[in-house]
């Protein structure tokens, strides 16, 4: 077990690490400050919330299941994606490389940050030799996990979000909570109060009407993309083959940033690299099918190096591991690389759609999240680390896996997830409990005695039969729902006794062949 | 056909009428059902919950009293535990188990069933000649859902029923919050869930929910008679075991 702060996970011998390093604790935003299920206490109690999260997912979800449906060939592209993503994470090294390979040959230069606070020392340090202390962004989830305005920020150097949703959340001192749709939490009167609050300048008579907000936040990047000469973006993919990278977004501003600007740093997570420029062929109908529900998104950018003449003229790209390698070393965490953020699996679980991004912490919410932030991040301690509670945070319903456009078994993953905690965190209550029972479980003769013990329950029961206030921990289970005592008899016993047996003669008399049914003869 | 019956942990201790009612089904349909004594639990509670250990000699128990070739299938009026059965046993005996679990838990896998499963694909029969004459509404467990791929295979048997008024559930296929340890471990986003889909139960007016699983019937019951809805939940089982001559559903034993 390691500690928070321990560096135990980087014991060196010869200079390499042991095991490879997860995202370092206390950095970046792969961790929240509670766990889960007491962050999601607070969720839960706001109304306002639930219904601006209830109505986003439910329209997303619609649209979703009518686009893929349209697809005759919608599972195979699904078992396309996955088998190259298989093929990717087998060939991870061999293909960073040739990625770095190309993108220099373009006139690229590539950065290997091993952590996120390396990342952003290797950003600021990029931006500062420009002399700019300004940097326009595109919206990228790389640089969310990693802190990377925050770092900017004590650096000197300001950091302007331009994707629509990810300027709300910055302007109102916010943080994301859905990996597509920042501000999801947030409906139009609360995004009008922010905009006039925030923006220099506003016409204060501005209204609710989604165009007219658009309008104002145009204006307003407009002038951010006129001045700003650097610009910050993520990758939705880099092309092994070809050096190039790609973002696809919605909204434009995403293009402005990477050819307005004069200098281009590109954050990309090592996962998401892919093999050929042909798979961008199946990755392209996955990912706006499965995220907002569109046939394409308006915008895919494609940018190779530096053209002469034409977009940045100076282009980095960091290529980001903070935990990726640990996870990619470990069985469950191989197969969460896989994703490609298209958010399908949190518009469709019920337990995002109750409590928000908020709760888990994390970049990365929902059930994709709680697979992946342990996976980077780690589970510290035997549970203290709100990490430790994100396995839980699902009722494996698998509305997930059904959902993944590269059929990531999420459940699946949980579960071996809950099960890498448990043999982590050593002994403790729950681990006895689950012992004890299973020791009674074990040995029939000890079960049914236990399941005579329960009959006396019924002691216990109110007069309706049911037993209304159970002890901790099960007093959040009774505080919503009545438990049946237990009944009489079990079904062994009554199995076992003259009743029973009669009862069941009787069933089979029935189903024999009723000879006195069949037709009369003529 | 020789069927083995398991009747679940939680179906044996605290929902009997649910097994009573698929083992005189079964019985009635003409077949030789079986209990093997030994029996207790799949161990899907220890797994799901993080454990993979414990559930060791819980699996082995289960392929051993299952086990026996003559017995032609395995039933349960449970979906998770089916589900458990045919994907977890297998994981846990990879991980901690011997050759002989191994070979134990892939034969008793082949032949387990849930009971819509067993009745529609096995048994080939839409119609179980049952008579239930209330307003039903049926809510798709989530491993019987997307585990065991049930689809309409419940339904076919519900709208088989003689009498029986059949309505549907609006957002069906959303989890009612169970889930399990999650239920006590996320209380309160549990009680979200189950209430969302308390209010799609009672919209519908009916008179009961089924299901087929008690656990989740449990939890939905558990919620609908705390705010004293007047729907009562029953086991798929009991609605399909119930007839003009033997309605077992509406004398069920006094708790
Ligand atoms: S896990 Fe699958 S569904 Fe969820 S965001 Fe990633 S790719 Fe999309």
């Amino acid at each position: 077990m390691s500690s928070p702060t321990g560096p135990s996970t980087r014991n060196t011998f010869l200079g390499m690490p042991a095991v490879p390093p997860r995202s370092p604790y206390g950095t970046g935003h792969l961790r929240g400050e509670r766990a889960f299920p007491e962050a999601a206490q607070d969720e839960l109690g706001n109304e306002q919330l639930r219904r601006n999260l209830g109505r986003a997912t439910h329209s997303i979800r619609a649209k979703r299941l009518a686009l893929t449906g349209e697809l005759p060939d919608w599972e195979q592209l699904r078992d396309a994606g996955s088998a190259i993503k298989t093929d990717t994470m087998n060939r991870l090294p061999e293909l960073l490389e040739q990625l770095e390979q190309k993108v220099t040959e373009h006139g690229g230069t590539v950065h290997w940050a091993r952590d996120g606070v390396e990342a952003n020392e290797i950003v600021a340090r990029l931006v500062k030799n420009t002399g700019s202390d300004e940097v326009i962004k595109v919206k990228s989830m790389a640089t969310q996990e990693t802190g990377l305005n925050e770092h900017l920020a004590s650096e000197g150097i300001t950091a302007h979000e331009t994707d629509l949703a990810e300027l709300i959340v910055q302007l109102a001192d916010d943080r994301p909570s859905h990996i597509l749709v920042p501000a999801i939490h947030r409906n139009r009167d609360e995004i009008r109060e922010i905009f006039l609050k925030e923006i220099p300048g506003i016409d204060p008579g501005l209204d609710t009407v989604p165009a007219h907000l658009a309008a104002a936040a145009r204006a307003y990047l407009r002038e951010k993309f006129m001045t700003t000469r650097v610009a910050v973006s993520g990758a939705n993919f880099g092309i092994a083959e070809t050096g190039t990278l790609s973002v696809v977004e919605s909204e434009g501003n995403g293009r402005m940033c990477l050819t307005l600007p004069e200098t281009l740093i590109t954050v990309m997570g090592i996962e998401k690299v892919l093999p050929r420029f042909q798979d961008l062929e199946v990755f392209l109908q996955l990912l706006p099918r499965s995220s907002t529900g569109e046939r394409m998104n308006p915008y895919t950018s494609m940018w190779t190096g530096v053209t002469p003449g034409d977009g940045p003229q100076d282009f980095h790209l960091v290529l980001l591991d903070n935990g990726r390698t640990a996870a990619l070393a470990d069985r469950i965490g191989r197969e969460a690389l896989h994703c490609i953020r298209c958010s399908a699996c949190l518009n469709v679980c019920p337990v995002y759609e109750r409590t928000g991004g908020h709760a888990y912490g994390s970049t990365y919410p929902g059930p994709i999240g709680a697979v992946l932030t342990p996976q980077l991040a780690g589970m510290h301690g035997a549970g203290d680390d709100p990490n430790s509670s994100l396995p839980y945070a699902s009722s494996l319903c698998g509305a997930c896996f059904d959902a993944c456009p590269v059929k990531i078994d999420i459940p699946s993953l949980l579960v071996e997830l809950r099960h890498q905690h448990t043999e982590e965190s050593g002994s403790t209550a729950e681990g006895l409990a689950m012992k004890a029972a299973a020791a009674v479980m074990k040995r029939p003769k000890l079960f049914t005695a236990a399941q005579k013990a329960a009959g006396l329950g019924r002691v216990l029961a109110g007069r309706d039969g049911t037993l209304s206030r159970l002890p901790a921990p099960f007093d959040g289970w009774s505080d919503s729902r009545d438990t049946p005592a237990p009944p009489k008899q079990s079904f062994r016993s009554w199995l076992a006794s003259p009743e029973g047996a009669a009862t069941m003669r009787a069933a089979a008399a029935e189903g024999a062949p009723h000879t006195d049914d069949a037709p009369e003869a003529p | 056909m020789r069927i083995g019956l398991f009747a679940t942990c939680l179906g044996d201790t605290l929902f009997p009428e649910a097994v009573k009612s698929t083992a005189v089904l079964l019985a009635r349909l003409g077949h030789d059902v079986v209990f093997p004594p030994e029996q207790t639990c799949c161990g899907q509670m220890h797994v799901n919950t993080g454990y993979q250990r414990e559930p060791v000699p819980l699996v082995r128990n289960f392929a051993e009293q299952f086990g026996d070739p003559s017995i032609e299938a395995v039933v349960m009026p449970s979906g998770s535990c089916a589900g458990s059965v045919r994907h977890q046993h297998e994981i846990v005996a990879e991980r901690y188990g011997d050759a002989a679990l191994r070979t134990g838990v892939a034969a008793v896998k082949a032949k387990t069933y849930e009971l819509s499963e067993f009745l529609v694909d096995v048994l080939d029969a839409a119609d179980v000649g049952a008579y239930f004459p209330h307003r039903v509404t049926y809510h798709p467990t989530c491993h019987s859902l997307r585990m065991l791929r049930v689809g309409e295979k419940p339904l076919r048997l519900l709208r088989a029923v003689d009498g029986i008024d059949l309505v549907e559930l609006p957002e069906a296929d959303a989890c009612c919050g169970f889930g399990g340890t999650f239920a006590v471990k996320n209380a309160a986003t549990s009680s979200a869930m189950l209430r969302d889909k308390m209010d799609h139960i009672t919209g519908t007016g009916a008179d009961v929910c089924t299901a087929g699983d008690s656990s989740c019937l449990m939890h939905i019951g558990g919620g609908l008679s705390r705010i004293r809805s007047g729907t009562r939940t029953l086991h798929l089982a009991q609605i399909l075991a119930a007839t003009r001559t033997s309605p077992h559903v509406l004398t069920e034993a006094a708790r």
